[in-house]
């Protein structure tokens, strides 16, 4: 077991110095540099400026040694600065932080909760109208832009309940019940996205497991439909499911991006857009570094998971 | 005694081009009688692509002529599906916004996938360090949120419909490169493959030749399903301001702030343009998974 999770984290922290690199290499493709960037709105450039300013970015330097300094910042806990505010960005990082955890835990409760009874459903009536019914709504989860959901679900509101759902941040200390609410009506829009790729998964999963020999052992030894379903199958069915809930947790991020936007929420997601589009790029960069600690936490937590719910996976590799 | 070629008795007995016709035939009936959905799905695709290739005769209006007079007007003969807070005829502007979702859906699919292809086929052929090496990058690749990734990437490029390509062409690449590298490692194994190493066939004309044509299933269905997510991620670019430029119509963008600002009063601003990508999506979706029970029964159920 202890070899395993030494393998898991030394190949996390090997993916994780590979994305740094991808991450500052995208950042670098841009046609001219930052500075022209910062300039281009204000029409003038003052070439000493310029210059002075690229010195304090540190981009007068070789690639390399931006790259080097960029990492020991971050492995020291320094965000670096931001432009737009000129304030350190973990300062304007870190009461964000909260707000888009809740959403995505919430968004993912909501996921898993519609998700693993209606594909549980679908596989037991397989090829019936319910499973069709049931893949149907589940498809177009996965068709429907989650910001577009957003924006029908304010427009629902507004229109059928004549009730505009709060669009400024309300603190969960000042007032709980409208932050509850705050938080649900997005976390349903990007819940049920993830909800779709899940109840699929369960389904497909389930299906499979159902067609092993001990299944049919169980029931020709006239075990309860219902134990067979949820005792034997699921719990071998529920590997992959878990898989996906890990890599879900990681992309709900992605569906947070407009959802957040749209819900005027203050998160680290709606954050990035607005730091992407005023072109603060050491903000961009750093929360992109975040995100991608997130992904590969939720990968490992995924992967130390497996080894609890199959003991054959702790032996196997 | 003589010896007579194979298949010349089935030659006799089936001839090749009714046994062709009636195949064809019978395969698409057979498909949309087991299939439903799946051909549900081919119908929206094909509807789509019809309206983006007729769309100077399907719309009724400039989609880009402003008609202050006529601002966040509702549905009506004249404007069947309204007008924007410009005059701009919405019905117009989806019809026209099929061929540029359609464009760059297509465009982003074909470039991501037919580069993933490719490493796909010479990692899983040549394999040893090359393949492993390029699995480790490919994972760094996948391991961003498919929209993060596309959102930083046009960003940096600057926004042009050639960047969006790129932009969401690079994260269907690890996408892609999996699928087929895949099924490569089956085919790499079988015995005609062996018999074209043995008889002197060079390794690229085996791998392009002897491979390749032969992953063309997992091929199609990649690429069916991508062109959804890829139409997805347009909508969502532009929808931020990160995607197709102006003037060109998109879905997305249509629905960005101007939209929402409008909303209460004019409603199908946000309504249309939103079933018009949901309806492109979910037609790609369907016949994807359709494809992928009858292309190849291995990918079942996979995501």
């Amino acid at each position: 077991m202890k070899t395993y999770i030494a393998q898991r984290l030394a190949i996390a922290v090997l993916t994780l110095f590979g994305m740094s690199v991808v991450i500052f290499v995208l950042l670098r493709l841009a046609p001219g540099d930052i500075v022209d960037i910062l300039f281009a709105s204000a029409g003038y450039v003052n070439a000493a400026e310029k210059q002075a300013i690229l010195k304090d970015l540190g981009m007068d330097r070789p690639y390399w040694a931006q790259y080097v300094s960029w990492i020991t910042q971050i492995l020291t806990g320094d965000l670096g600065k931001s432009y737009r505010y000129d304030l350190p960005a973990w300062q304007i990082i870190k009461p964000l932080v909260p707000v888009t955890i809740e959403l995505a835990l919430l968004s993912l409760v909501f996921a898993v909760v519609l998700g693993v009874p209606t594909g549980v459903i679908s596989a037991v009536r397989q090829d019936t109208t319910l499973d069709y019914v049931l893949r149907v709504i589940s498809l177009s989860g996965l068709s429907m832009p989650s910001f577009w959901l957003a924006m029908v679900i304010i427009l629902g509101c507004v229109t059928w309940f004549g009730w505009i759902p709060p669009l400024t941040y309300v603190s969960p200390f000042e007032n709980f019940k409208l932050h509850v609410i705050q938080f649900v009506l997005p976390a349903l829009a990007v819940g049920y996205r993830s909800s779709a790729l899940i109840m699929r998964i369960t389904r497909s999963s389930l299906l499979e497991v159902m067609r092993e020999d001990y299944i049919r052992t169980a029931w020709a030894k006239g075990q309860n439909g219902r134990v067979v379903i949820w005792r034997h199958a699921l719990k071998n069915a529920i590997l992959p499911v878990v898989t996906v809930i890990g890599i879900e947790f990681a992309f709900l991020i992605g569906g947070l991006v407009v959802t957040e936007t749209v819900f005027n929420l203050p998160g680290v997601a709606r954050f990035l857009v607005q730091a992407i589009l005023w072109r603060d790029y050491p903000v961009v960069q750093n929360l992109v570094m975040f995100i991608a600690i997130v992904v590969i936490l939720s990968n490992l937590i995924v992967d130390m998971l497996y080894g609890v719910l199959d003991p054959r996976v702790r032996y196997g590799s | 005694m003589a010896v007579r070629p194979v298949g010349a008795e089935i030659e006799l007995t089936l001839p090749a081009a009714t046994r062709r016709r009636d195949s064809l035939g019978a395969a698409l009936w057979r498909f949309i009688r087991k299939k439903p959905l799946g051909a549900a799905g081919g119908l929206l695709m094909a509807v789509m692509l019809i309206t983006a290739v007729f769309a100077d005769v399907l719309a009724t209006h400039d989609p880009i002529a402003t008609d202050a007079a006529h601002t966040l007007a509702a549905p009506s003969g004249e404007h069947w599906l309204g007008s924007d807070h410009l005059g701009r005829d919405i019905y117009s502007r989806i019809v026209h916004g099929a061929r540029v979702s359609l464009i760059v859906g297509l465009a982003s699919t074909l470039l991501g996938s037919v580069l993933g292809g490719i490493i796909g086929l010479l990692s899983g052929y040549v394999g040893g360090k090359t393949d492993l090496v390029s699995q480790r990058v490919l994972d760094i690749l996948q391991g961003l949120p498919l929209l993060v990734l596309a959102l930083v990437m046009s960003a940096s490029l600057g926004p042009s419909i050639q960047n969006v390509v790129i932009a969401i062409s690079i994260p269907i690449i690890p996408r892609a490169a999996r699928v087929i590298r895949s099924s490569v490692l089956t085919i790499r194994e079988m015995q005609y493959i062996e018999a074209a190493g043995a008889v002197g066939v060079s390794h690229l004309r085996i791998a392009f030749r002897h491979i390749l044509p032969n992953t063309m299933g997992p091929f199609i269905v990649l690429c069916t399903a991508q062109l959804g997510s890829a139409i997805l991620v347009e909508a969502t670019l532009s929808f931020l301001g990160l995607g197709v430029p102006e003037p060109y119509p998109s879905w997305g963008r249509m629905l960005s702030v101007s939209a929402a600002e409008y909303a209460q009063k004019a409603p199908h601003l946000v309504l249309f343009p939103g079933i018009a990508i949901s309806l492109a999506v979910f037609g790609s979706n369907l016949l994807g998974d359709a494809l992928r029970d009858t292309l190849d029964p291995r990918l079942r159920g996979s995501s």
